[in-house]
């Protein structure tokens, strides 16, 4: 069935579809629409949701967390400080196994105020602990958003999901899409699994909260590390199991004319889209460029990422958030990281593109490419970091 | 007749003209409080840099912007916080804070009480429209019961919070509550609480024509402000009932306390 909605209004409807037990959430541009529409689900009757609206993200996340950890299936929606809100609990959510599902807008953060996109929120949960989806059109955040469901809940998994796309550039733009009948959709994720522990298994009592201190914190963290490494087959298996469904197959990266690419733009959400068609006209006029797209950023998917770039001579990766003070940005330096170990690494450059809205435009792609075909001739990128489409 | 009647100096003196047009709808309380707000500075005679004017995030929150004073426009629900910081770094200087509900008593209510705990001296102005207006209509922690808003589109189920009484159980200093039909006392209301040395809230109903008013079948903002008039009263206290309708006026103005930031500076000369 195709449908023609904002992609928020979109996401609404897939939560009707998933029908979570229980939704608590507070309202934050440029998400407000995806639980406010929800709310109108939940009104009508059409799901049996609890939707709590909360005073504030942080109470919002807390609600979600609890609810989850009594056995429900639980999602809700923000973005920015909102996002930033919940931080305190983002992290008690992964390492108390809550498979709560958070649908984030991508904004700016403040200062200066800013309602449009960028990766700064998501960015600033990155080592939160949850897992981290990442989707260029209205079409991945759909897919995404009933894919999220079943991987957080896999009982070899057990970790909370965000499921981004850009603020405005995605959110409120109206795409024609494919969608599931709700019974599809269900049958697809199944029913809750709902944990041996939980709050409310009256047969096994069970205490959440509990202290841990020089004695056993490490090992509690340590073990949460390892858990991640189940993570990646799951993602596949689902994705296996939904292109089935759908016929769209997904993969943790999406390798867009990659097999003869000298250089490559690593890039994520909306800005892969623009990076693609600029690839097309590149190639046109003879040049061997390419892009690597990530999908699922956290747990980040270093040997797929370091094999899809080994061939590449030079890659710019694209950051739509930046690193006060640190070296570069956030995306470059987990793509440095992957390929640590690799023997015949490209020459690797980062530009900084789009805060708060500002248009990444195919100009300004075919700037970054031609950054990547300047430092083959020097031999290194210098500097390290472009900031591009900023007035200096 | 007309010409006879004096033009106000204060928003050629308060406001920040190279910032309007405002963002604010038309129709909407909000000019009416701002307007208030610096006639009151005017009225007081004092400077616009011995004035804070601090804001959270929200079309209240916007205020800020738009008075040529010291200003801050912080984030959702932290406005308190900041001013407070503000007075106790500065006690010599008029510190504002205007705030939504939602702001104010919703996402930063547990600041509101401890503001007014601590009988720091800051004048809160909430202007209450019952709703979150600049998110798009939902509903806020003071939407009247049955109220319809864009996340109860079959009228709120939990009963709304009152901030007059919130304040005044909180232990602020000084209680009003105002509403824009009648900006003459809605000044003056303002004024007392500028004067008074301690944390002073106004409560002030303010319409929203574009939510509040469009989800209650009142879209036409002459109509809320009629409704304003219609079904307040003048009470000495925030528990006086009078039929349905809600008590305005002065309730508590208590000079016995003394101001936070004042009370560290006598510690520190002891
Ligand atoms: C942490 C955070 N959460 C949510 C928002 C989005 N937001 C902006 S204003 C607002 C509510 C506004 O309502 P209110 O405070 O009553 O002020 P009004 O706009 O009605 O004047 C919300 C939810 C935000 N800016 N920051
Ligand atoms: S949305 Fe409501 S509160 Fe905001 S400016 Fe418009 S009328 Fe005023």
């Amino acid at each position: 069935m195709k449908v023609a909605l904002e992609t928020n209004q979109l996401m609404a409807f897939a939560m009707k579809q998933i029908e979570p037990h229980v939704v608590a959430a507070y309202p934050i541009t440029p998400s407000t629409e995806v639980v406010q529409e929800f709310s109108q689900y939940v009104a009508n009757g059409d799901v049996r949701t609890e939707f709590v609206a909360v005073e504030s993200e942080h109470s919002a996340m807390s609600a979600c967390l609890a609810a989850s950890l009594a056995g429900a299936r639980v999602m809700t929606a923000t973005a920015s400080q909102g996002l930033a809100f919940m931080w305190e609990m983002l992290h008690i959510a992964s390492a108390s196994r809550a498979p709560i599902v958070t649908i984030v807008a991508n904004r700016a953060l403040s200062a200066p105020i800013n309602i449009h996109g960028d990766h700064s929120d998501a960015m600033g949960a990155r080592d939160t602990g949850w897992i981290q989806l990442w989707a260029e059109s209205a079409q991945e955040a759909y897919d995404n958003v009933i894919q999220a469901i079943r991987i957080g809940e896999d009982p070899r998994v057990r970790f909370p999901v965000l499921v981004n796309y850009d603020g405005f550039t995605t959110s409120h733009a109206v795409e024609t899409v494919e969608v599931l009948e709700d019974e599809e959709v269900r049958k697809f994720i199944g029913s809750f699994p709902r944990p041996e522990v939980n709050f409310l298994n009256i047969e096994k009592p069970a205490s959440f909260g509990v202290l841990a201190l020089q004695d056993y914190y490490m090992e509690f963290k340590r073990a949460q590390a390892e858990a991640y490494k189940n993570v990646k087959p799951v993602v596949l298996e689902v994705a296996e199991a939904y292109a089935k469904l759908t016929g769209r197959k997904y993969g943790l990266i999406e390798e867009y004319k990659l097999e003869d690419a000298d250089v490559v733009l690593v890039a994520m959400n909306s800005a892969a889209g623009t990076a693609k068609e600029t690839v097309d006209k590149l190639r046109q006029a003879g040049k061997k460029v390419g892009v690597l797209k990530i999908r699922l950023f956290r747990p980040f998917p270093i040997e797929e990422v370091a094999s899809a770039l080994k061939g590449a001579k030079a890659v710019v990766v694209m950051d739509r958030a930046y690193t006060y003070g640190g070296p570069a940005g956030p995306l470059f330096c987990d793509i440095a990281a992957a390929l640590t170990n690799v023997a015949q690494r490209p020459l690797l450059g980062n530009v900084v593109a789009g805060l708060g809205g500002r248009d990444i435009t195919m100009e300004h792609v075919e700037h970054m490419f031609n950054l990547g075909y300047k430092a083959l001739e020097r031999g290194s990128f210098e500097p390290l970091v472009t900031w591009v489409g900023v007035r200096e | 007749m007309a010409d006879r009647i004096p033009l106000s100096k204060a928003p050629e003196r308060w406001i920040r003209k190279k910032y309007l047009p405002h963002i604010w709808c038309p129709g909407c309380g909000l000019g009416t409080v701002l307007r208030q707000l610096v006639e009151q500075f005017e009225k007081l005679g004092w400077n616009n840099d011995e004035v804070v004017v601090v804001t959270g995030i929200g079309c209240t929150g916007r205020a800020s912007g738009y008075v040529n004073a010291q200003t801050i426009h912080t984030i959702h629900g932290r406005a308190l916080p900041t001013a407070t910081g503000i007075k106790m770094a500065r006690p010599d200087m008029h510190v504002v804070s205007l705030l939504g509900d939602g702001d104010g008593v919703g996402i930063g209510g547990n600041h509101f009480i401890h503001a007014a705990k601590r009988n720091i001296g800051i004048t809160a102005i909430v202007v209450n429209n019952r709703i979150y207006g600049m998110t798009g209509g939902q509903a806020s922690p003071t939407t009247p019961t049955g109220t319809k808003s864009s996340t109860t589109p079959y009228g709120n189920l939990e009963p709304s919070m009152d901030i007059s009484k919130l304040a005044f159980g909180a232990g602020a200093t000084f209680v009003a509550r105002a509403h824009t039909a009648n900006p003459v006392y809605l000044g003056q209301v303002i004024r007392r609480a500028l004067e008074h040395d301690g944390f002073a809230v106004v409560e002030v109903l303010s319409q929203c024509p574009t939510y509040f008013g469009r989800y209650t079948g009142m879209p036409d903002p002459v109509e809320m402000v009629k409704w304003f008039q219609e079904n307040t009263f003048m009470a000495k206290s925030p528990y006086d009932e009078q039929e349905d309708k809600i008590p305005v006026g002065v309730f508590r103005d208590d000079k016995n306390f003394r101001e936070l930031s004042k009370a560290y500076r006598a510690l520190w000369e002891e």
